[in-house]
């Protein structure tokens, strides 16, 4: 038999069926649909992980102030207060692969313009900061060396600060008052949103010139972090050894004994996101493929009932000249015709429902061709696979008992 | 009707120039611990041309006669030789090309597929024997032409009587063109009118050469063939010639048509 008369054949016999057949189909349908919508979903998510880390700046390195151990009690990060201005400087001169580093220091605060008020994060720094994170202003640009230097009260403002105390208010030229001191507004950074590897809103924040924080508002000298930015994304790796080593013998660190600082590598948040995201992935891809399991048992029972139903055509068939084989391959193309049709059915309803996640979760829609191509030779799979058993079946028949068959 | 029916010859050089002949055929069942011997030593030769009636009371062993003889079984010992072929030596997937190729079967309850076009169901035998689809058309097309039901190519057998279901199903048989036609009880499912239009079918079928076997236990019915079988108990009781064979379209001439 050619395929086109087996096809045809397969067609008319499912299309005898049609509830039945539509029915084992959405069993494909649904398992094929979720299968795609949920790998969309989690290489969305992934995407948007990375999307992220990439808007941090991709060479970055954090470098913390560390924790320390007082009459038994360990403090935590942000603790010590042994990383000072001094270990930055250090760190530009000494480590080669660092190409540049900010100092910051960090507090909250409640800030108010007008009649409303905010609490924000507010960080001192100095402007190489704005390039090494590689964070654009939307509007009016960073303070000065000038106004480090000076400890003037000027600030610019995250994106979350400008629309809770501004609304649609130009805020360039404004005063805002933080800790009721009085401080001139210079630029609006651009959104960054939130952050994946941290999992804060990066915009909710003020900066000021560091001088500033710590004569003005903590009172104190030490640094929080280091914001520092290697040469390149591959040197990242050694900047953050030779930190290591720079800070150890700087502070006095005997070997054995713990760091009093931490030095973070963007690029291992990156990865660990990454690592998360794609275990997401993993995760939603085979809960969608139960379902798949599932639809193919449903064919599988589907196929079984229906060579029982036909098993007087079986005979009728091997009586004028079907073989074994082209009784088992009638019914395989039929199964499988079943199940690529679902699968095509799912493979569309897969693709408009992660339009429609995505979209409702502002990520970034990404449909992987692999996911598609995927589905289409898994539903086939799924169709030879649990069409195979009721297929044998239906060739295995004796056709001198099918025939009788009532 | 336009076609002429051209049955196989067997080719020479083989054993025999009989269509069917078999030679001691046995058949065991094994049921459970008991062995049902079905047939008990049967040999006939059937030739090219002739219209067999195969008699006999149920359990006779005339029905696992004819499935031997449509190699839909094969026999526990004994030689089966279809125009020459040594049947019992062939695989199944050559039993069925066999099935495909030299053996017609027409059965009792019609056995033709629903909800499909008696153009169809004629095509499906084409379908096995690797034609092409506007080459099985023709042929089914000339094969219901030649059962009379040229005009009823598109109808289902849901749309067709008893008798015109029953021509259906004789046409498919002859779709391959074999050389033997195997009827199991043709007229057990039809009105006596109707059994003998159909046995009016299968004279100028034979008339035409073909070779016929037909299983019956209707004695007017088997009077139609050329020749009466008769089997009891797996073996053949009586084998006789058919004297003063009445000839169906004059019976049907003679017989007041019905009215519903």
């Amino acid at each position: 038999m050619n395929l086109t008369a087996i096809l045809r054949i397969a067609m008319r016999a499912l299309a005898r069926n049609k509830l039945r057949s539509a029915l084992t189909m959405l069993g494909i349908i649904i398992g094929v649909g979720a299968v795609i919508a949920m790998v969309s979903v989690g290489q969305g998510a992934q995407q948007q992980a990375q999307d992220q880390i990439a808007a941090m700046g991709s060479n970055i390195l954090f470098v913390g102030s560390g924790t320390v151990t007082r009459g038994g009690m360990r403090m935590g990060w942000g603790a010590t207060k042994t990383l000072v201005y001094d270990d930055m400087t250090a760190i530009l001169r000494e480590c080669p692969a660092v190409r540049a580093a900010a100092p910051g220091s960090q507090s909250s605060a409640q800030v108010v313009f007008g009649n409303d008020n905010w609490a924000t994060q507010i960080n001192g720094t100095e402007p190489q900061y704005f390039d090494i994170r590689n964070w654009p202003f939307q509007e009016g640009g960073p303070f000065s060396q000038n106004d480090v230097e000076m400890a003037a009260n000027v600030a610019v403002i995250g994106e979350t600060v400008r629309k809770n105390l501004f609304g649609p208010t130009d805020p360039i030229g404004e005063t805002i008052r933080v800790n009721n001191l009085p401080f001139k507004v210079v630029g609006v950074l651009a959104s960054k949103g939130t952050s994946a590897a941290m999992g804060q809103d990066q915009d909710d924040v003020i900066v000021v010139p560091l001088t500033t924080l710590q004569k003005k508002i903590t009172g104190q000298d030490w640094l929080r972090w280091i914001m520092v930015s290697a040469v390149s994304r591959e040197a990242s790796y050694a900047a953050q050894q030779q930190i290591t080593g720079l800070l150890r013998d700087r502070h006095r660190i005997r070997p054995g004994q713990d760091d009093d600082f931490m030095v973070r590598n963007l690029a291992d948040m990156a990865e660990l996101a990454d690592q998360q995201a794609r275990l997401f992935t993993i995760l939603l891809a085979s809960i969608a493929s139960i379902s798949l399991l599932v639809g193919g048992i449903g064919i599988m029972n589907i196929m079984l009932v229906s060579v029982t139903e036909r098993t007087r055509e079986i005979g009728i068939r091997m009586a004028i000249g079907a073989t074994e084989g082209d009784v088992q391959q009638q019914f395989l193309i039929e199964s499988i015709v079943l199940s690529l049709i679902g699968g095509v059915i799912g493979i569309l309803i897969g693709l408009v429902s992660s339009y429609m996640i995505t979209h409702t979760l502002g990520w970034p829609v990404l449909v992987s061709t692999k996911a598609v191509i995927t589905a289409t030779i898994f539903s086939a799979a799924v169709g030879i696979f649990f069409g195979f058993y009721p297929a044998r079946k239906a060739a295995r028949l004796d056709p001198i008992d099918a025939l009788r068959y009532e | 009707m336009a076609t002429s029916f051209q049955p196989d010859v067997a080719t020479p050089g083989t054993r025999t120039n009989a269509v069917i002949h078999t030679i001691d055929i046995h058949k065991y069942y094994e049921l459970g611990e008991t062995r049902v011997h079905a047939l008990r030593g049967v040999s006939v030769q059937i030739a090219a041309g002739e219209f067999v009636a195969i008699m006999g009371a149920s359990g006779s062993g005339k029905s696992t006669f004819m499935n031997i003889l449509g190699c839909l079984d094969k026999p526990s010992g004994g030689e089966y030789l279809l125009d020459g072929i040594q049947v019992s030596k062939l695989s199944k997937n050559e039993l069925a090309k066999i099935r495909n190729q030299k053996i017609g079967f027409v059965f009792q309850g019609f056995n033709l597929l629903s909800r499909t076009t008696a153009l169809e169901n004629v095509e499906l035998p084409t379908l096995y024997a690797h034609v092409t689809r506007a080459e099985g058309q023709k042929r089914a097309q000339d094969s219901l032409q030649l059962v009379g039901l040229g005009d009823r190519v598109l109808h289902y057998p849901s749309q067709l009587s008893g008798g015109q279901q029953q021509r259906v199903a004789i046409a498919r048989a002859l779709v391959n063109q074999p050389s033997l036609l195997l009827a199991d009880e043709p007229t057990g499912n039809l009105d006596s009118r109707t059994s003998i239009e159909i046995m009016d079918v299968l004279q100028k079928l034979n008339d035409k050469g073909l070779t016929i076997v037909l299983v019956t236990h209707e004695p007017d019915i088997a009077n139609f063939a050329k020749r009466i079988i008769h089997f009891r108990d797996g073996k053949i009781r009586q084998d006789e010639a058919v004297r003063n064979r009445p000839v169906a379209n004059e019976v049907l001439r003679q017989m007041p048509v019905l009215e519903d």
